[in-house]
């Protein structure tokens, strides 16, 4: 049965939300780059960057073996040290049995990405049959994409609808609402979808800011304008939706950036994976050399990672 | 679960539960940064002395005071205390440079001095940005990422024009107009030099220049860079001292001009002292802007540079935008915005490179702070700190938002010239233009609205020297900076600073 949201009027929602301005977006988020993180709080913000990575495959040639591989690095992120496990690893939706069998009762969910991911170009009824499909398969969580077509057409209710449409396919599994920014291409386009999505997610769900598909995925900036709208949203009503900015963060440092936006603009309570994401694979071993140079005081080779895909 | 029934409540988020608790943000320690202290040496000496004719000599009374750091209140340096005996000879060494070497060289000569020392300065900025912060108490990353670069930035400016004069007024000649006497103040010592320095030499004329009380060191650091580019003797010199000393630099006779940047009050004393002289003036005094917020705004980054203009520096900046003038619709969405924001300012050492807001400049600074929030509160104001601890030594001030204030309020009329925000509502735009303009002072001000036309709109009417839109605290050495009113007069910065230190000549 199709959902009908109220209709959304584009020109009444940007009056309703307000605008934002780049420059000083930009500008808010340079403070963040030269926040000095040093000792044991750098051990702590790598820890939890740790946990809060959805370790990623999405390529044509993903195997049941590449996936068996993908699950067991996010659950021991790095065998012989104590570190925590990945948040979930994030798979299509044909590898989510395979993905289910290694990871199941461990803490580490499956998330599959789904929607005709990532254009999201194909009928409603065959998007929500993905869903379906992924959830049946044991997928914990669900990435699904927007339509942007919609969106840029302004036709807000149909996105809207679309988005409600697959909450309810989601059933119990969370679900996470790409917005893929790069197509949005304006914060202010940005901060509309975020609102777009959220009113009609449920607590628990996330925004997501990409698909790792397109030439520009998470920044500080566009990660910025999320969670100010994730914040204004939650003080308005008291429902607090999560977050994931995901691609092109492959660094620690660059993590240690976003969790430092996350804990000044939404606080202690969203320095969690219950409500924090990052949607990366190459940030993961950074993570983990750079938390062994803190406990050892030195950088190790590459090559003494597992998984390390630029093994020297 | 879920359900397939729209959440219109969700849709439409005003109504909410009343049985639920207000949702809050949760600022605490649950990430707490540790500390991250800036370590580069100052290579600060333990005396320092006068900086007369080239050389670094002892006052003619023998006398020095202490340099304390704001943070922790000990001691730094000691400082020279220099008499009217040691201006003169000051102004002596000056007016024999502008004679001899200064005044007869060409400009691209100079300019070539110029840049050495923007140069030298760059290549010490480390160690310059250390010393600023241990004596002004100002953050290490305003002056690692502002101060220095900045005064650097206006010496390459400068040096610039100093070969291309003929430009600056098309159609006539200038020529310097000899010696110069400047005072500058405590709030930006370095920054404050390099605008009066960098501008009188690129034009030919000598210097001699008195830094403030509390704040001498990066100057007389700056003289030892003045010696490794081999500037000429006597072009610059640097008398340290409190009052006596600078009333002596501003009255003497050899001063062709005087530039002081300062309170309004000595600002007003210097003026009568020097009337009926023939003494060329600029003054840059004090201000209260107004910070103008209309509903349209984006009010996130709107609340950004609200923040960026009254808290940069401790608020002790001349320009800062001390009144919020904030349109009725949005005024309790701004000032509930303000108040998290202000929860993670990092108050406390200026020598970690995550502090936000540092010290006070001084005690007398912090008691007057004080008194005026006191006056604040004892009027009517409502007072919002955020709850962040202080160091238990040093002079600080928690950064403070004064709601519900008036136009007949003290704290919306009188400089602070500390972390201290004075908000107050408007209703329509010429109530705002009314509001902003009604103050003795006229220095800057700042307008935040999604509407370009609102924009020039404001930019005509506001009586300010400098008008920032959608932005604040925005400074180049190419625009000219100054005030109207009581904020002084005369600029610095881009040609029309330059055109204050020369005279026309045909």
């Amino acid at each position: 049965m199709p959902v009908r949201n109220p209709p959304v009027v584009f020109s009444r929602l940007f009056d309703e939300i307000g605008t934002v301005d780049q420059v000083a977006i930009e500008e808010r988020v340079a403070k963040y780059t030269t926040r000095s993180i040093k000792k044991g709080s750098k051990v702590w913000g790598l820890r939890m960057a740790i946990s809060m990575v959805d370790l990623t495959t999405l390529e044509g040639k993903d195997t049941p073996g590449k996936v068996a591989s993908l699950c067991q690095k996010a659950l021991h992120p790095h065998p012989g040290a104590d570190v925590p496990s990945a948040a979930a690893v994030c798979v299509y939706p044909s590898m989510v049995r395979h993905a289910k069998r290694h990871v199941a009762d461990t803490g580490v969910r499956v998330a599959s990405v789904a929607t005709a991911f990532p254009s999201g170009q194909a009928p409603l009824k065959t998007r929500l049959a993905e869903v379906r499909s992924a959830v049946a398969d044991g997928a914990d969580e669900i990435d699904m994409v927007i339509n942007r077509g919609a969106f840029l057409a302004g036709e807000f209710a149909e996105v809207q609808d679309e988005i409600s449409a697959v909450v309810e396919a989601c059933g119990d599994a969370a679900l996470k609402v790409i917005l893929e920014v790069s197509e949005l291409e304006t914060f202010d386009a940005i901060r509309a979808a975020s609102f777009l999505a959220m009113r009609v997610i449920r607590e628990g769900d996330f925004i997501k800011t990409s698909t790792g598909k397109t030439s520009l995925n998470a920044t500080l900036g566009n990660n910025q304008v999320m969670i100010e709208a994730i914040r204004d949203y939650y003080l308005d009503t008291g429902r607090a939706i999560g977050m994931k900015p995901a691609g092109g963060i492959r660094t620690a440092k660059q993590a240690l950036q976003f969790l430092i936006a996350v804990k000044e603009t939404l606080g202690d309570a969203w320095l969690t994976n219950e409500r924090y994401r990052f949607g990366a694979s190459a940030l993961l071993n950074d993570l983990l050399r750079q938390l062994e140079k803190e406990r050892s005081g030195a950088y190790q080779a590459p090559y003494y990672f597992s998984d390390a895909a630029d093994s020297y | 679960m879920a359900t397939a029934t729209p959440d219109k409540k969700a849709a439409r988020p005003a109504a909410r539960p009343s049985s639920r608790p207000l949702p809050e943000l949760i600022f605490g320690d649950l990430w707490e940064f540790d500390p991250a202290p800036e370590t580069a040496d100052p290579k600060l000496k333990a005396r320092y002395d006068l900086f007369i004719g080239g050389q670094f000599v002892a006052p003619r009374s023998g006398k020095y005071f202490d340099s304390v750091n704001p943070a922790n209140e000990q001691k730094l340096a000691e400082i020279a205390l220099a008499g009217t005996a040691d201006v003169d000879a000051a102004y002596e060494a000056a007016q024999a440079a502008f004679e001899t070497t200064w005044g007869p060289m060409p400009g691209r000569e100079r300019a070539k001095y110029l840049y050495r020392i923007a140069r030298l300065l760059q290549d010490r900025a480390r160690e310059f940005a250390v010393a600023e912060t241990l004596d002004g108490g100002k953050p290490i990353k305003e002056s690692r990422d502002f101060d220095v670069p900045m005064a650097a930035a206006h010496f390459f400016y400068h040096a610039g024009w100093a070969d291309k004069l003929e430009y600056v007024a098309p159609g006539a000649r200038v020529a310097p107009l000899g010696v110069v006497g400047q005072v500058i103040p405590w709030n930006f010592p370095l920054l404050m030099l390099a605008w009066k320095i960098a501008p009188a030499l690129a034009m030919g004329n000598c210097v001699v220049l008195k830094p403030a009380e509390t704040t001498s060191i990066t100057a007389l650091k700056f003289a030892e860079i003045l010696q490794d580019a081999g500037l000429p003797p006597g072009v610059v010199n640097f008398v340290t001292g409190a009052g006596e000393a600078g009333a002596a630099v501003m009255g003497h006779p050899t001063a062709a001009k005087v530039a002081f940047t300062g309170s309004t009050e000595v600002g007003k004393i210097i003026m009568r002292q020097l009337a009926g002289t023939e003494k060329k003036m600029t003054m840059e005094l004090g201000g209260k802007a107004a910070n103008i917020v209309f509903a349209d705004a984006p009010i996130d980054q709107a609340v950004e540079g609200v923040v960026n203009g009254i808290f940069f520096n401790q608020g002790h900046v001349c320009c800062a935008g001390s009144r919020l003038l904030v349109h009725e619709p949005v005024a309790a969405t701004v000032l509930a915005k303000l108040k998290n924001r202000l929860k993670v300012l990092r108050v406390g050492d200026p020598m970690d490179k995550n502090t936000d807001v540092g010290a006070i400049n001084s005690r007398a600074q912090l008691d007057k702070i004080r008194e005026l929030v006191e006056a604040g509160v004892k009027e009517g104001a409502d007072l919002y700190q955020p709850p962040c601890r202080l160091p238990p030594k040093g002079y600080y001030f928690k950064p403070t938002l004064l709601s519900n204030v008036t136009q007949s309020h003290r704290v919306a009329r009188e400089e602070i010239f500390g972390p201290v925000l004075s908000i107050l509502t408007f209703r329509t735009l010429d109530e705002a233009v009314e509001k902003a303009n009604n103050t003795a002072f006229g220095l800057s001000a700042g307008v935040w609205t999604d509407k370009g036309s609102r924009i020039l709109k404001m930019a005509t009417e506001l009586k300010a020297g400098v008008v920032w839109a959608n932005t604040y605290n925005k400074f180049d050495p190419t625009s000219p900076f100054g005030g109207y009113k009581e904020s002084g007069f005369g600029r610095e910065g881009g040609r029309q600073g330059l055109l204050d230190y020369c005279r026309i000549v045909a």
